[in-house]
């Protein structure tokens, strides 16, 4: 017990004191996650907003499917992409194993169905006049898609949100792929996966509170966005 | 040249004919009131001609050319027309960027959107209110954003669908008067659907009767109010006694219609042994106590069925042989004191009778 409280102290001084290899760590977790939520974002929206105004074969089929694969399993999307990226893969030319580069697109695909599914779900969730009252004011289909994202940006942005919160905190792409090596690739989830096993609770404590505290923030803002 | 025409315009859905031929013709600067009962299919035409929806066959042209030629040439006469749909929501934004939404759409600059949102919101009286959501509006500042904000784009049509449904009445005359503003303000053409007939005799020039999805009849109001056209027509707009019968003279127009027991003098054209409709608007029906001699060629005795008063106005169900209803004032009503049994004269002149052909079936 005592060692623990021992460690948490410590883990609380390494963070106020802004201990170099925790701010690497955990800048690298957010620059890879922001990317890879922000580089999904532009293209979920579009995306979504075609699937939801389109009227298409097989569209019920399409965003069941998309729901399907919320809850997908990481580790099943790390291993996918390794063998994608691997030296006999079909991308292994590419030489991008073990890089943030294909981590971010690890967790591209990893959100991909969360943020298409929430944002058709945003779009249905404004008025069905909404759109008829843009195209009758004169708005092109793009103008009119426009519109109707900005009468849902509390849950689009709840949902880019979300997305944030998934990429974050996974860890089974990162390690997969990523291989958490030290100064390149570690994030704060392979770290404390990795440096708890090997003893080095202090390092693992000081992310797993910036962890928390980021989820916290995550969830202090869906919260503000709830509709009052 | 009319500014919109429509030829043999078809909606079909879910294998109902939800519109079936609908062919008309709207000119430059007229007020068009489509009239019709609900489910008749008056906003399904009035989506059809703001192209928010495609029909299932039929032509639009808009200023003379095929709109459905290409999707540029949908969107640039969409952008030509403004419509108030049937139940307007706001966007969640304020009273001033809801109207000046339109004008942002066609890249307006800044300083000409201020103009004109600001002249708008003047005219319906919602100046006050520019900074507010317009989410929090009531029913009818939401009607009156709504029509600010199709009108503050100067379109050459003007689509308006049921503007004062679920309005009180002073929300209501607020309304009209403000159509009847941008009537008179600019040439500016509309098309307003509307089930109170009343409002359609306030505001438009021209009349069309929409029954279960077919146009029966289009004219003046008062052409279409005193002489409808068929039987459909004569119930839609209130004419409530509609007598079956077959023409059994005619001398020079003047006709006799053989209704069974009973004849009516009418003016029509019609030739002897036609089956024909006899349409008495009630308020043409007059009431006496003894048989007086007048020019009204037709009088029958009558026995009172029933009294029933509203407002100002008392309506008397009769029996002559035949069902018949008079409209008079509620004062006649109480010096005469009628009441139900009561034996009276009904009477009215040849010329109020309005002579239907029958269709053949
Ligand atoms: N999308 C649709 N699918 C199937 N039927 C429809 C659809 N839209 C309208 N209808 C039907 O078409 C008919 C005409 O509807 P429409 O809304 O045009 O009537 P309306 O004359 O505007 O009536 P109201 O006065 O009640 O507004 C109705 O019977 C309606 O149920
Ligand atoms: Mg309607």
């Amino acid at each position: 017990m005592t060692e623990i409280w021992h460690g948490l102290t410590k883990a609380i001084g390494l963070i106020i004191s802004l201990d170099p290899e925790v701010t690497e760590i955990a800048g690298r977790s957010l620059m890879i996650s922001l990317t890879s939520t922000l580089l999904t974002s532009l293209i979920c929206l579009p995306l979504g907003s075609l699937i939801h105004f389109k009227q298409f074969p097989g569209k019920r089929l399409v965003i069941s499917l998309i729901q399907t694969f919320f809850g997908i399993p990481t580790v099943a999307i790390g291993l996918f992409v390794f063998i994608l990226f691997s030296r006999a893969g079909p991308l292994g030319g590419l030489n991008l194993l073990f890089t943030p580069a294909v981590m971010v697109l690890g967790q591209m695909i990893l959100i991909t169905p969360l943020l298409l599914g929430l944002t058709i779900a945003a779009l249905s969730g404004v008025d069905k006049v909404i759109p008829d009252t843009a195209r009758s004011l004169g708005a092109s289909g793009f103008q009119m898609t426009i519109i109707v994202l900005r009468e849902a940006r509390f849950a689009v942005m709840a949902t880019v949100i979300m997305g944030f919160g998934r990429a974050i905190s996974e860890v089974g792409i990162a390690l997969i792929v990523g291989g958490n090596i030290r100064g390149f690739t570690r994030v704060i989830t392979t770290a404390i996966s990795l440096e708890t096993a090997k003893g080095d609770l202090e390092l693992s404590l000081a992310l797993g509170i910036i962890l928390i505290f980021i989820a916290l923030i995550v969830n202090i803002l869906l919260n503000r966005l709830q509709p009052r | 040249m009319p500014l919109i025409e429509t030829v043999n315009l078809c909606q079909n859905s879910d294998g109902r004919d939800i519109l079936k031929n609908v062919s008309l013709k709207v000119d430059r600067g007229e007020v068009f009131a489509l009239i019709g009962p609900t489910g008749a299919g008056k906003t399904t035409l009035l989506r059809l001609i703001d192209l928010l929806d495609l029909p299932t066959s039929g032509k639009i042209y808009f200023d003379g050319s095929d709109v459905f030629e290409s999707g540029k040439r949908k969107l640039e006469a969409r952008r030509r027309m403004a419509f108030v749909l049937q139940k307007p929501v706001v966007f969640n934004m304020s009273v001033y960027d809801n109207i000046a939404y339109g004008l942002k759409l066609r890249r307006v600059d800044k300083g000409s959107i201020r103009q004109k949102v600001g002249r708008i919101l003047e005219m319906v009286g919602l100046s006050t209110y520019q900074n507010r959501n317009a989410r929090t509006l009531s029913g009818g500042e939401v009607q009156r954003v709504a029509i600010a904000r199709a009108i503050v784009s100067e379109p050459d049509v003007l689509l308006l669908d049921e503007p004062t449904a679920n309005l009180d009445p002073v929300s209501t005359a607020k309304i009209e008067q403000l159509i009847t503003d941008i009537i008179r303000r600019d040439d500016t053409t509309i098309i307003m659907a509307t089930h109170d007939m009343s409002q359609g005799q306030r505001l438009a020039d021209r009349v069309g009767v929409l029954l279960d999805g077919e146009i029966r009849q289009t004219g003046g109001f008062q052409d279409i109010f005193t002489a409808p056209g068929s039987r459909e027509v004569a119930d839609f707009v209130g004419v409530e006694n509609i007598i079956d019968g077959v023409i059994a003279s005619n001398d020079d127009k003047v006709v006799t219609i053989d209704i069974g027991d009973n004849v009516i003098a009418a003016i029509s054209d019609y030739a002897v042994g036609e089956k024909v409709y006899a349409c008495i608007r009630p308020e043409d029906v007059t009431l006496a106590l003894s048989r007086i001699s007048s020019s009204a060629r037709n009088s029958f005795s009558a026995k009172i069925t029933r009294v029933v008063s509203r407002g100002q106005l008392s309506r008397i169900e009769m029996d002559c042989g035949f069902p018949l209803v008079a409209l008079i004032t509620k004062r006649s009503t109480e010096e005469l004191n009628l009441a139900a049994t009561r034996e009276v004269y009904a009477i009215f002149k040849a010329t109020g009778v309005h002579v239907i052909k029958r269709k053949s079936d």
